[in-house]
């Protein structure tokens, strides 16, 4: 009898802390809409088209913020993803078993490097050399900017997009690839015809999870973005993400508008995100009824 | 077909090429991360940089040992939050079979997981800092422990879900409470692989900075109280990289050298637990 | 005959599905007694409602009598049960994580219960020497017990079932994994077992069957056919079921 209560004790125990990690999650989204709240009352859906930023004037607009978000994320996939298949691809299906061994640490290697390393390199090391760059193409140079804080995104998502891209080529089966081999196709055919179209949508998954990343990446960013809060302007213009100005100015804001707005950008990127993350989910889940199929 | 051979062979070859530029390229940066942490990193990386107390700008010599101490109370405080919470609640998912609740669990680890840092650093600030009236290192490893919850959550269930059903069964048929058959046969087996995970977790949240700029918040002071503001490698990483002072910048390369040192450390004991796992 | 185990009604349930349509069946002490039929009739079920294992499944459940020397089973705490009955399965199992001593003693060890070390020390070597395996780990006790072939892994598993001194000892197929010679090492062992344990063995092998058992069952279809004397059961079967599953027609 007692044996059995020491059971459902620890049943209820474990069940409990599960509870909590749904409660972490669903109370996080509900903090963010309370501590939003002055700021979604005072501005509405206009925050989100307002390019005005203004802590004297108590004005707040998200829209900068959201398209240097966009605009860095994206072009960092731009500039990754080409790298991403290549390596994907070099390492199940090119590289010496060695070889394969050690990049594939690199490239974890390269996932393991925090955030702010890259800012500081990038801060001694990019930003001279975009500078420099800039000064060749005759735009202001600032050093700082859109394509500096990009190329530094590019290089931090390149390792997930990787590692989602090599697990998925690494499931195309075997007897698929020899069959083409069998019938004298070079390698690249059979990678061209074979093996890319089977794992098409697993690499569209780890993009896109890439890009969940690159949205919510932080510290880097806005080490070399040049924090400047008004909307981008160009390619090489400083200017802002979601990310880096609540990194910047949440200590500072001194109005209860001001930090809700900071908090309300913080609800959109985080709803931004968990849309992305459910895309990638769906893609994966579409993939393995696929290969169910398929087997 | 034959005709047509050269061409194709030619492409093949220089598809191989493009694969291998596009493979080695990315490389490149890494090498030179990894070189200028070493050559910029070890000029200010000695003893009385590991062991002293930040100076005033200006003034030379210092170290960060408060960071060191804060970066080590920090990870530590939210692994004595998170690993038994995230592997009991793995457990859960793995070992009992209610109907909704675990899905909606799962959901919600996976939310959590990909959820920027940033936004953690806000709940933190909003559930421990605002309440307390100042930042702290509860806040801090509050912050951290929300992070690295999820990973241990999944990582522990996808272990103990591989645990054999002869083992569960063994244990169950010598009369072992279901309780005990857990936390002394199921656990244990996948100990490894539980273990490899939260060395994971540990190596991530140890570089982590942004849920703390508004958490910990930082200190230029040596401090062991858990309610009082507290210092980290990745803040100081952070303000001397940003500050004007050349030298401060220098110690910002030494402090990366010796974050990235513990954070490969890490990475390095669970990929070693890994292998183990392998060989079994 | 002195009886230790007796069914009545007994009925068994995975989901709607019925397994066993009403056993009654009485288990002599002392002997060894082999459960048979062909796969799907119900044989591992039934053992398995011995020890209220059957439950551990979710969505099973059992309907009937079952006594163990006289007490009903059913009212009994499974846990208790458990440690009464001991179980030997198809595929030996020895813990990975403990060495062969901690395997033996895991029925101790697992339920919190402390021992003398001295004790624990008696209790190890009698159950191996039971388990006829104590001549070739007792130099290498504190080694894996995973590192053992198979099996000398299935009479680790029996010596750990033995450690608890259980008043029923129940094997599932227990020779099913291994080589012929092994077979022949944990045969000859059930045959020595009966002087200290009563054992009920299932098997589909109706050679294995006539070698180990003093008794027999025969189930079919979730039902007894017919249970007796191996050697009367197996020279004059009452039931044209027994007589075409003994000579290979079915199963």
């Amino acid at each position: 009898m007692e044996t059995s209560k020491a059971d459902k004790v620890f049943e209820h125990l474990t069940r409990a802390l599960g509870l909590l990690v749904l409660a972490t999650a669903l109370g996080g989204f509900v903090t963010l809409c309370i501590l939003s709240w002055p700021s979604i009352k005072a501005f509405g859906l206009s925050f989100l088209w307002s390019r005005d930023w203004d802590p004297v004037a108590n004005k707040f607009g998200a829209l900068p913020f959201v398209v240097g978000t966009l605009a860095t994320s994206f072009l960092a996939l731009l500039m990754a993803t080409p790298f991403s298949l290549g390596t994907g691809l070099f390492l199940t299906e090119y590289a010496p078993k060695k070889l394969k061994e050690v990049m594939g640490f690199m490239v974890e290697l390269l996932a393991a490097i925090p955030s702010v390393i890259y800012g500081l390199w990038g801060i001694f090391f990019l930003v001279p050399l975009v500078r420099r760059l800039e000064m060749a193409l005759n735009v202001p140079p600032y050093g700082v900017g859109a394509f500096t804080a990009s190329l530094i995104l590019a290089i931090m998502i390149l390792p997930y997009a990787t590692s989602v891209i090599r697990e998925v080529i690494s499931m195309v089966p075997r007897d698929l690839k020899e069959g083409a081999y069998a019938l004298g196709a070079t390698r690249w055919e059979v990678m061209r015809f074979v093996v890319l179209p089977y794992a098409r949508s697993g690499i569209f998954a780890g993009i896109v999870l890439a890009l969940g990343r690159a949205l919510g990446e932080t510290m880097a960013v806005t080490m070399v973005i040049g924090n400047r809060n008004e909307i981008l302007k160009g390619l090489f213009a400083p200017t802002n993400t979601m990310a880096s100005v609540i990194a910047n100015e949440f200590t500072e804001a001194t109005s209860r508008v001001y930090l809700a707005s900071l908090v309300e950008i913080g609800l959109i990127l985080f709803v931004i995100t968990l849309l992305v993350n459910i895309a990638a989910r769906v893609i994966t889940e579409r993939l393995k009824v696929n290969q169910e199929g398929f087997s | 077909m034959n005709k047509n051979l050269p061409r194709r062979l030619g492409k093949d070859r220089a598809a191989t090429l493009v694969v291998f530029l596009l493979a080695i390229i990315p490389m490149v940066p890494l090498f030179l991360i990894l070189l200028q942490l070493v050559m910029k990193g070890a000029t200010s990386l000695n003893l009385q940089f590991l062991t002293s107390l930040p100076r005033p700008p200006g003034e030379t010599g210092g170290g960060v040992l408060n960071a060191i101490a804060g970066s080590v109370i920090l990870v530590t405080l939210a692994s004595v939050m998170a690993v038994p919470t995230g592997i009991l609640a793995g457990i859960y998912l793995a070992e009992y079979r209610d109907k909704i609740l675990p899905h909606a669990i799962r959901v919600a680890a996976d939310l959590l997981q990909g959820t920027p840092s940033i936004v953690i650093g806000i709940l933190a600030y909003a559930w421990v800092v605002r309440p307390m009236h100042h930042f702290s290192a509860l806040a801090g490893s509050g912050a951290l422990a929300i992070i690295m919850l999820p990973v241990i959550v999944r990582t522990t269930e996808e272990v103990l879900v591989l645990v054999p059903k002869d083992l569960r069964e063994a244990a169950l048929a010598l009369g072992v409470p279901r309780w005990r058959m857990i936390l002394k046969v199921v656990l244990p087996t996948g100990m490894v692989g539980v273990t490899t995970g939260v060395l994971l977790s540990m190596a991530r949240v140890a570089g982590e900075t942004a849920p703390l700029l508004f958490t910990a918040f930082g200190n230029p002071f040596l401090s062991w109280k858990p309610t009082e503001p507290i210092d980290a490698m990745p803040l100081v990483i952070f303000n001397y990289a940003t500050s004007p002072y050349p030298h401060w910048w220098r110690q910002a390369w030494s402090a990366s050298l010796l974050l990235i040192a513990m954070v490969v450390l890490l990475n390095i004991a669970a990929r070693l637990m890994a292998r183990k796992i392998g060989g079994r | 005959m002195e009886e230790i185990l007796k069914t009545r009604g007994l009925k068994a349930y995975y989901g709607e599905q019925e397994i066993l349509r009403g056993i009654d069946m009485t288990i002599p002490r002392n002997r060894v007694t082999a459960i048979m039929g062909p796969s799907g009739c119900g044989k591992t079920t039934l053992i398995r409602c011995f020890n209220r294992m059957h439950e551990a499944t979710p969505g099973a459940r059992i309907e009937g009598k079952i006594w163990l020397e006289g007490k009903d089973l059913m009212s009994m705490n499974p846990i208790q049960v458990r440690r009464m009955v001991g179980m030997v399965f198809q595929k030996p199992n020895p813990f990975p994580t403990m060495s062969i001593y901690e395997n033996v003693l895991a029925g101790y060890r697992l339920n919190g219960i402390k021992l003398k070390r001295q004790e624990e020390q008696r209790i190890v070597e009698e159950a191996l020497k039971k388990a006829g395996l104590w001549d070739e780990v007792k130099d290498s006790l504190r080694r894996r017990g995973t590192f053992l072939s198979g099996g000398q892994q299935q009479r680790l598993c029996i010596a750990r079932a033995l450690a608890v001194n259980p008043r029923l000892l129940l094997m599932d197929e227990p020779t099913s994994a291994l080589d012929p010679k092994a077979t022949r090492r944990v045969e000859e062992l059930i045959g020595h077992l009966k002087e200290t344990v009563t054992v009920v063995v299932v098997t589909h092998n109706v050679a294995q069957a006539g070698r180990v058992a003093d008794y027999t069952a025969f189930l079919y279809w979730g039902e007894l056919i017919e249970f007796g004397p191996t050697s009367r059961l197996f020279t004059t079967p009452q039931d044209p079921r027994t007589e075409e599953y003994l000579t290979g027609k079915f199963g």
